[in-house]
């Protein structure tokens, strides 16, 4: 018999239909892959307790007959950005100390009525602002794969812990948040499947915000198949977040048939980037092979304003998350470093409790929204938006869907680009015009790096229409093959 | 009845414009589910929106929105059927989000109208530049712990609707005019109870002066919450004057936010720090545009009630008041429902007469609003139906008012009781009236010498013979045929 961690949400989900073994032994096994992978540091906390009990009231269901969910008995963990009833949220941040809430995400709460058993909360990217996850107050989380000279490497982020985690066998699945790449670019570097879904599409309500206009939850799983079953338990219109799309939710995972027959993909020739990573092109070349192959059409698409996109995105997302980020002031909970007088209080509550990166971005988003500066930044800013978003529609009415890479390289080491936030930025590049379109993309493992690192390919949808990308990437995961594992398993 | 300021460099007049804060008579909080009741407490009417937890977000509440659509119709305004919320950025303790989600360059509400109603009987027409939904703040409790600032939740998040006047009031009396305008509308749209006192209806008040006959508009300063109609007027004068002085002095005004102190009736500077702020506003993400029908304006519309202005017009048309009578009564919902009730089916002249003169004095000096009347209107009518079918005279009428006041008895039974019913016994008035001449030689004597005042002298005997409730017009007709005849 394989390993119970070896599986993954459809298989474990038959076994669990067939008897073979129980929710609970499956927790079990996990939470000991969870305790001896510690040196990940993909958790921030682990709630074993939590997914016991949850585990054994799936038993209970099964054994009762009652309804079962899409997700029941499956071990997840859930990344620290999603509030948790009555467990420590942290977001990665010093500011959010001792912060246990009274209230479950939407995201969560629905993971949970599907079934889902929480094996622990996730590392991220403080406030999720990071492609490292080296911003977070709890640490780096080292990714499971290890460079040929055995360096530690960066997971990505800022889902980092969440990709890790389901990359080195800590979870089965876990749930992500993208705001700018935040799920694909961490799938990517990791070797695993995660999406993101249009806008609208999963309840921001719960989620600590980072930019509200961006911000959305999507799955980050084994394979793309896994990825369908639980974006369909996370997604759904939540009336108590004004963004959420009224729109019912399809089935995901029917609609990935693997035919992808006379599907047009568009090419964007701006993602040709000069200097770009020749592992890179060759790997998108060899998607859109493989995509011919399976009789789809190939069509270049232009998506002109790609350029600006980068830009854009950095004075929107911090625009927002100095807003956002205003409530953490120590008056009501988490962090409190008393001083003299309230402004003082402000100072040093915020001073100690937000990490480097945050304060820098709440500083480029308070001086893009500054009365003088704002027409010239955050207006514009709001101008190039919509000349993205109209590109892609522009371009999605001669295609289906759109395949680019996911990042401009593979998993770089601990301390890299650390002190060059330019640099790191652009490992969103890919990304974040779909994250300011508000369309679905997906991430998918395609091929491995000179180095043996993942690399990932990108499709991208048009809005709510995820079952298309999911059956092309599920045609991309099935030509590629990957099954290659991490070095460091946990 | 222009208000001037004369300057030692020569007459000033003020330039006056109004941010009225209301706010909004609801179930629920603007964008949470909380509960909005006064004077509950500290800390019990909060959500998890309210209190800004991580996570959290907004949602409209829809009933907010149709009362401002409905104070907009109210005031005559321009409805925009797209408006959008956004946040304006500071930070203070009582500021849950760190932010106040309002609404800036795109309102709910535009331009609209108030009409004044001048003591004199005359009008004045302010401009409405807008009214935007936005949400309160909580309050900061300083005078609870001699170190600490406390913090009351309970009022954050409740729905306010700002209304700013075009600067178009040029007196401390049209300032107050336009208050007590404002207030009656709202209160007959039921969309804010209008209680300053209770902080349910706030104003800051931008003042300016400028030489008389000029046009320009001069740099303003702004006196933030003043809770009164009285105090409004007080601090507008009394900055009026201190910008006067500076202009005076060779000096310049600042544009400042200052506070007014309601014991000195003065206005100061507060400190920079206090209002250096940039509000840093932009869209709120979390809330889609406010976006509505024409259909749901026109069923809004369709629900308004008789609104003051109206009122008014139709008891000047219909009930033949001088506009003056019409505006006092009108001014209060409470007050007009009254009158109509008194004046159903009678002469409404005398019926406001009634409720102007007499009764208003009473309640002015008992400090009581009309609900508190100790006379009923159905009661104040039946005196008037009295005095019309001739069963009492108006002079009697006074004195069963009188004993309406103490008993809250119904007049007919008050008449009985003290049997105060007018004698219209023509064989009674006419054996009175043969007394008094019979009794009275020399003043008959007087009268046929021409001297006609005298016949005060028969009514006076006559009535005190019947105890003042002989029909006086009677009395009088008797008379003169007994002693022309």
């Amino acid at each position: 018999m394989t390993k119970l961690t070896d599986l993954n949400i459809a298989t474990a989900r038959d076994g669990l239909a067939k008897g073979d073994f129980s929710a609970a032994e499956l927790a079990e096994a996990y939470i000991q892959a969870v305790e001896a992978g510690r040196d990940l540091n993909a958790y921030i906390t682990e709630t074993p307790e939590v997914a016991l009990e949850r585990a054994r009231e799936s038993d209970d269901r099964r054994a009762k007959g009652d309804h079962i969910g899409a997700m029941d008995g499956i071990p997840v963990a859930m990344k620290d950005l999603f509030c948790t009833e009555g467990v420590l949220t942290t977001a990665g941040s010093h500011i959010l100390d001792g912060f246990v809430p009274a209230y479950e995400s939407t995201v969560s709460a629905n993971l949970r009525s599907a079934g889902a058993v929480m094996l622990g909360k996730t590392n991220l990217d403080e406030f999720a602002m990071g492609s490292s996850n080296i911003t977070s107050y709890y640490g780096p989380v080292k990714n499971p794969w290890t460079g040929s000279d055995g360096k530690d490497l960066v997971p990505g982020g800022s889902s980092g812990g969440s990709a890790a985690a389901v990359a080195g066998g800590l979870a089965m699945a876990a749930t992500g948040t993208d705001t700018g790449g935040s799920i694909r670019q961490p799938a990517s570097f990791c070797g695993i499947v995660g999406i993101k879904p249009t806008y609208g599409r999963c309840s921001r309500w719960g989620v600590v915000a980072f930019a509200s206009s961006l911000d959305q939850a999507g799955p980050m799983t084994q394979t793309v198949q896994d990825a369908a079953i639980m974006l369909g338990a996370m997604a759904g219109h939540d009336p108590k977040d004004s963004t959420s799309a009224p729109i019912a939710v399809p089935d995901f995972e029917a609609a990935v048939t693997g035919d992808v027959k006379g599907l047009t993909i568009g090419i964007p020739k701006e993602y040709k980037m000069d200097g770009m990573d020749p592992q890179i092109q060759a790997l998108w070349d060899q998607g859109i092979a493989w995509l011919k192959d399976a009789g789809c059409n190939i069509k270049e698409v232009s998506l002109p304003h790609t350029k600006y996109a980068l830009a854009a995105y950095y004075i929107v997302a911090p625009a927002e998350a100095s807003a956002n980020l205003a409530r953490y002031d120590g008056v009501r909970y988490g962090l409190r470093v008393p001083g003299d007088s309230l402004d003082d209080m402000y100072m040093n509550t915020r001073g100690e409790g937000f990490g480097d990166e945050v304060q820098r971005r709440i500083l480029i988003g308070t001086y893009a929204l500054s009365s003088g500066y704002y027409d010239a930044y955050y207006i514009k800013a709001q101008k190039v938006r919509t000349l993205i978003a109209n590109d892609f529609k522009t371009a999605f009415q001669d295609v289906d869907a759109i395949l680019t890479p996911t990042a401009p390289s593979a998993a770089f080491a601990l301390g890299e680009k650390q002190d060059d936030p330019v640099a790191m930025y652009l490992n969103d590049v890919f990304t974040v015009p779909t994250s300011l379109a508000g369309l679905p993309g997906i991430s998918v493992p395609a091929g491995l790096s000179s180095d043996g690192l993942p690399l990932g390919l990108q499709v991208i949808g048009k809005a709510f229409d995820e079952g298309t990308l999911l059956n092309v990437a599920s045609k991309l995961e099935s030509a590629a093959a990957f099954n290659h594992k991490p070095g460091r398993e946990g | 009845m222009s208000y001037v300021i004369k300057g030692e460099t020569g007459d000033w007049e003020v330039v006056i414009g109004l941010e009225v804060h209301c706010q909004v008579i609801s179930n629920a909080k603007l964008f949470s589910g909380a509960a909005t009741d006064f004077g509950a407490e500290p800390n019990t009417q909060v959500s998890l929106v309210d209190a800004a937890m991580p996570g959290m977000l907004p949602v409209i509440n829809e009933q907010c929105v149709r009362q401002a659509i409905k104070t907009g119709l109210g005031l005559k305004a321009q409805i925009n059927t797209k408006s959008v919320f956004a946040r304006k950025n500071y930070f203070y303790a009582d500021l849950p989000q760190g932010y106040q989600i309002s609404q800036a360059d795109q309102p709910i509400v535009g331009a609209g109208t108030i009409i004044l109603d001048m003591p004199d009987g005359s009008t004045r027409e302010i401009g409405i530049e807008r009214l935007h939904l936005e949400q309160d703040a909580g309050k900061s409790l300083h005078d609870q712990d001699p170190k600490r600032t406390f913090i009351d939740l309970n009022r954050t998040g409740v729905a306010l609707m700002e209304i700013v006047s075009d600067p178009d009031m040029r007196s401390p009396e049209e300032a107050g005019a336009y208050l007590r305008k404002l207030r009656s509308i709202v209160r007959y749209l039921e969309t804010c109870d209008g209680n300053m006192d209770q902080g349910s209806m706030r104003c800051d008040v931008n003042v300016s002066v400028r030489p008389v006959g000029s046009d320009e508009l001069r740099t303003r300063a702004e006196t933030k919450n003043v809770n009164s109609v009285r105090f409004a007027m007080q601090a507008i004068e009394f900055e009026a004057a201190r910008q006067v002085e500076i202009y005076d002095n060779g000096g310049e005004v600042v544009q400042e936010t200052r506070l007014f102190d309601s014991q000195k009736g003065t206005t100061r500077s507060m400190r920079s720090k206090e209002h250096a702020h940039d509000y840093r506003y932009f869209p709120d993400p979390d809330l889609l545009p406010l976006v509505f029908s024409d259909e749901l304006v026109a069923e809004i519309k369709a629900t308004l009630p008789e609104l003051p202005d109206e009122r008014k017009d139709r008891y000047i048309n219909d009930f033949g008041l001088s506009p003056y009578d019409a505006g006092v009564l009108v001014a209060e919902k409470d007050t007009a429902i009254y009158f109509e009730e008194v004046a159903k089916g009678r002469d409404a002249k005398m019926a406001a007469n009634w409720v102007i003169n007499n009764l208003f004095a009473v309640l002015s000096d008992k400090g009581v609003g009309i609900s508190e009347s100790p006379i009923s209107a159905p009661n104040l009518g039946e005196l008037l139906g009295l005095i019309a079918d001739d069963t009492i005279s108006t002079k009697i009428a006074k004195d069963v008012f009188e004993v309406m006041l103490e008993t809250g008895d119904a007049p007919q039974k008050i008449v009985e009781d003290k049997g105060l019913k007018q004698i219209t016994d023509t064989g009674a008035i006419e054996a009175a009236v043969d007394a008094a001449i019979a009794a009275g030689a020399a003043q008959v004597a007087q009268y046929k010498g021409g001297n006609e005042k005298i016949l005060g002298w028969f009514v006076g005997q006559v009535m005190k013979a019947t105890q003042g409730k002989a029909n006086p017009g009677q009395v009088n007709k008797l008379l003169k045929e007994k002693l022309d005849g």
